[in-house]
């Protein structure tokens, strides 16, 4: 069908029709050796055009790899154990901000890779690491200690000291990174902006024993 | 011979214009599409926003380039060369400034634009394609104030990002890719502002030259849309025709008779731009991109201010439909729209409708636009340690309801409610809170929170409790009849007036106010 179609498009070419046809092509092309070559070049013009686009194809490939290098690698490999800093840098019963450097950084990321986060020691070697972003939409959330509330500057979202929602627009409650206490020190598993899609905390971490009991019973 | 001296240089550049045209051949279609003609109706001050809009874009283009020499587009130092900039290169405020408010005037001018090519119905037959390219060339232009907005890496910039990151991660399923195509990165940093960059600067001008370059080309191949009369209706079968006959009946040519006034026009929008800069100045930065200080209340530029609005006020369960849907709904209705309707009146007085429509979209967007600049959903951070209490509310008071107008202060009750004028205004003013609610109301109200209130249960002791609503209760406006609790009256038991604070009785949820507190 398309090859029939190209032809009407190159003008006639068939030669019983031109023969009848009162004939628009140039003189020439009434030789036979001229439409010849004519549908030689057709072909030859074709070939090309497939050959282009196999090229085409070959090159998408490692620029589209290039282009989606951060969608396709995985997410868990964002993730890594930080330490925050001392256990008894976080008073039992309160809750203070805290910040890292992101596992995975370049020189030029400046200070944007210094990410901070609120530690709440719950008592003893329990704690609770929160996100800095809003569950809405990702802003800053400010902790307040005499009501004892996070509040959202940018859509006035609430949140109670345990992370939970109080009250606007989030959905949920506060992110929270996983935690372990290995000797003195308060680690968490983190690495990539918390977002409602993408996890604070590697999901995998999970098999670290510590987190689930919260380690209280396993640090001396 | 002087005559002849004088047309020796006439002579000279006519045959360099000549020796060029033998060569490019650009001049004569040039010449021809400058002068074609358009209908005399059509010259008019309405029809001078599209040029307008392509000129502003050429201003952008300019200054774009120009900051381009000393901006550097990277995480850690973007910002710095920002103020290096303001600061330190010669007239580099000014450059920031033109290009800033270039941007603004840019998008309002095309969606005046628009909205003129609405309600004069120029997107009907033979026009619906020019208006769906001057979709995506809306669509594209917000996309240049957005990515703009990125490259001013400043807390705004960053903590937008962030929005844009939690919006893209609604999408459901591929929500985390997204995430990661936006930022790039993990986190926002070096190799989100590179992409925004790239963006800005590379891509979307890019397509932005060739969709103008094409929408122009269109009105010159289909004519500019005549003057809408009221009862002349588009037909497809005979409305080339009937152009054509009015354009040979009163068309003028373009140049000069109809230009001259998109040139006056368009010069005095260059000046008002470069007015804004001037008086203005530019546009920050603010504070530097770093997430570390979380004393900052991220904002928008303002041709999203209306959008910011909308995020804070939607109800949590519809946010995500609302925000992954609605656009391509919108979307979808603009460029359907000359597909559906491209027949017809096109006068605005035959089209209600239209009329209405732009008027209450224009009136929603000044709206939200507003609400996004006053915030009233948001806490005032520093109400509770910096706003003083009415004096006549501590006047004449018991030591335990001052007490309890400190204890209204220190637990940031005032961050949400005014009192006296000052203070947030996410909840309602309290000055005649006791004539809304009894104080059986009052304290479940604060200790359990509801409507759109948290619970203060476990941010207030039981004594802090009673001195607040002994303060709460004396805020009666113009001592105004404080609230009753009926069903006490009518068993006699505790008149309202004489409950002590301390005697808590159950109070059934229908004596609760259907007013309560705490909406939104």
């Amino acid at each position: 069908m398309s090859e029939h179609e190209s032809e009407q498009r190159t003008g006639n070419t068939r030669p019983e029709e031109k023969k009848i046809s009162s004939n628009p092509l140039p003189a020439s092309a009434n030789d036979p050796r001229d439409i010849k070559d004519h549908s030689r070049r057709v072909f030859l013009f074709k070939v090309s055009l497939l050959v282009n686009g196999a090229v085409g194809v070959v090159l998408a490939v490692p620029i589209l790899r290039y282009l989606l290098g951060p969608v396709i690698r995985k997410s868990d490999g964002y993730h890594a154990w930080i330490t925050l800093g001392d256990v008894n840098d976080f008073p039992e019963g309160q809750t203070r901000l805290a910040k890292y450097r992101n596992p995975s950084t370049t020189p030029w990321d400046g200070q944007t890779a210094d990410i901070p986060c609120w530690v709440r020691r719950v008592a003893g070697n329990k704690f609770q690491v929160f996100a800095i972003n809003c569950a809405h939409l990702g802003c800053p959330v400010r902790w307040f200690s005499e009501s004892k509330l996070f509040l959202c500057p940018c859509h006035g979202g609430a949140y109670y000291e345990d992370g939970e929602r109080a009250a606007g627009p989030p959905e949920r409650g506060l992110f929270e990174y996983k935690y372990r206490v290995a000797g003195a020190k308060l680690l968490i598993n983190a690495g990539e902006i918390p977002t409602l899609s993408t996890p604070a905390s590697s999901q995998s971490a999970n098999f670290v024993p510590l987190d689930k009991v919260g380690c209280s019973s396993c640090q001396g | 011979m002087p005559g002849l001296e004088k047309q020796r240089p006439r002579k000279l550049a006519m045959g360099l214009y000549d020796w060029f045209e033998h060569r490019l051949g650009l001049g004569k279609p040039a010449f021809e599409a400058a002068a074609h003609p358009v209908p005399a109706s059509s010259a008019s001050w309405w029809y001078v926003f599209g040029s307008a809009a392509t000129v502003l874009f050429m201003l952008q283009i300019v200054t774009g380039i120009l900051l381009a020499l000393v901006y550097t587009p990277s995480a850690s130092e973007a910002w710095h060369s920002l103020q290096f900039l303001n600061d330190k290169v010669a007239l580099g405020w000014f450059l920031r400034a033109l290009h800033g408010w270039g941007s603004d005037f840019m998008v309002a001018i095309v969606l005046i634009h628009m909205v003129q090519v609405f309600m004069f119905g120029a997107y009907k037959f033979p026009r619906e394609l020019t208006w769906i390219i001057g979709v995506f060339l809306l669509i594209l232009t917000l996309g240049m104030a957005f990515t703009g907005q990125v490259l001013r890496f400043d807390q705004d910039a960053y903590w937008g990002l962030g929005i844009g990151a939690s919006i893209m991660s609604r999408v459901p399923i591929i929500g985390a890719p997204m995430v990661h195509l936006l930022l790039g990165a993990p986190i926002i940093g070096s190799a989100t502002l590179s992409r925004f960059f790239t963006l800005h600067v590379f891509v979307i001008p890019g397509i932005l030259l060739a969709g103008v370059a094409l929408h122009v080309l269109m009105v010159l191949r289909l004519g500019i849309n005549e003057w809408p009369m009221p009862g002349r209706i588009v037909r497809k079968s005979t409305y080339e025709a009937e152009y054509h006959k009015l354009n040979k009946k009163e068309g003028i040519a373009f140049v000069p008779d109809g230009a001259w006034k998109d040139a006056i026009f368009a010069a005095a929008i260059i000046l008002a731009v470069m007015a804004c800069a001037f008086f203005f100045g530019p546009f920050g930065p603010t504070g530097q991109p770093d997430p570390t200080i979380i004393q900052t209340a991220p904002k928008p530029d303002a041709p999203f201010l209306w959008l910011f609005a909308v995020l804070s006020l939607l109800p949590p369960s519809l946010e995500t439909p609302i925000i992954l849907i609605a656009p391509v709904i919108i979307i979808a209705a603009m460029l359907l729209l000359p597909l559906v309707a491209g027949e017809g009146e096109k006068h605005w007085a035959r089209r209600p409708v239209a009329v209405l429509m732009v008027s209450v979209i224009a009136v929603s967007l000044g709206i939200f636009t507003r609400l996004g600049i006053t915030t009233p959903w948001s806490p005032v951070m520093n109400a509770w340690s910096s706003d003083a209490i009415p004096t006549q509310y501590l006047h004449e008071r018991t030591p335990l309801e001052r007490q309890g107008a400190l204890v209204f202060q220190n637990k940031q009750c005032r961050d949400c409610h005014e009192v006296g004028g000052q203070g947030g205004k996410r909840g309602p003013d309290l000055d005649s809170v006791a004539t809304r609610l009894t104080e059986d109301q009052m304290v479940r109200q604060v200790l359990q929170g509801g409507g759109n209130m948290p619970a203060y249960g476990n941010a207030l002791n039981p004594s802090e409790t009673t001195a607040l609503v002994a303060f709460l209760k004396t805020l009666r406006g113009n001592d105004l009849r404080p609230a009753q609790d009926a069903s006490r009256a009518l068993t006699g038991t505790n008149p309202p007036e004489s409950t002590a604070t301390g005697e808590e009785r159950p109070s059934g949820q229908s004596h609760l106010s259907k007013e309560a507190p705490g909406k939104p």
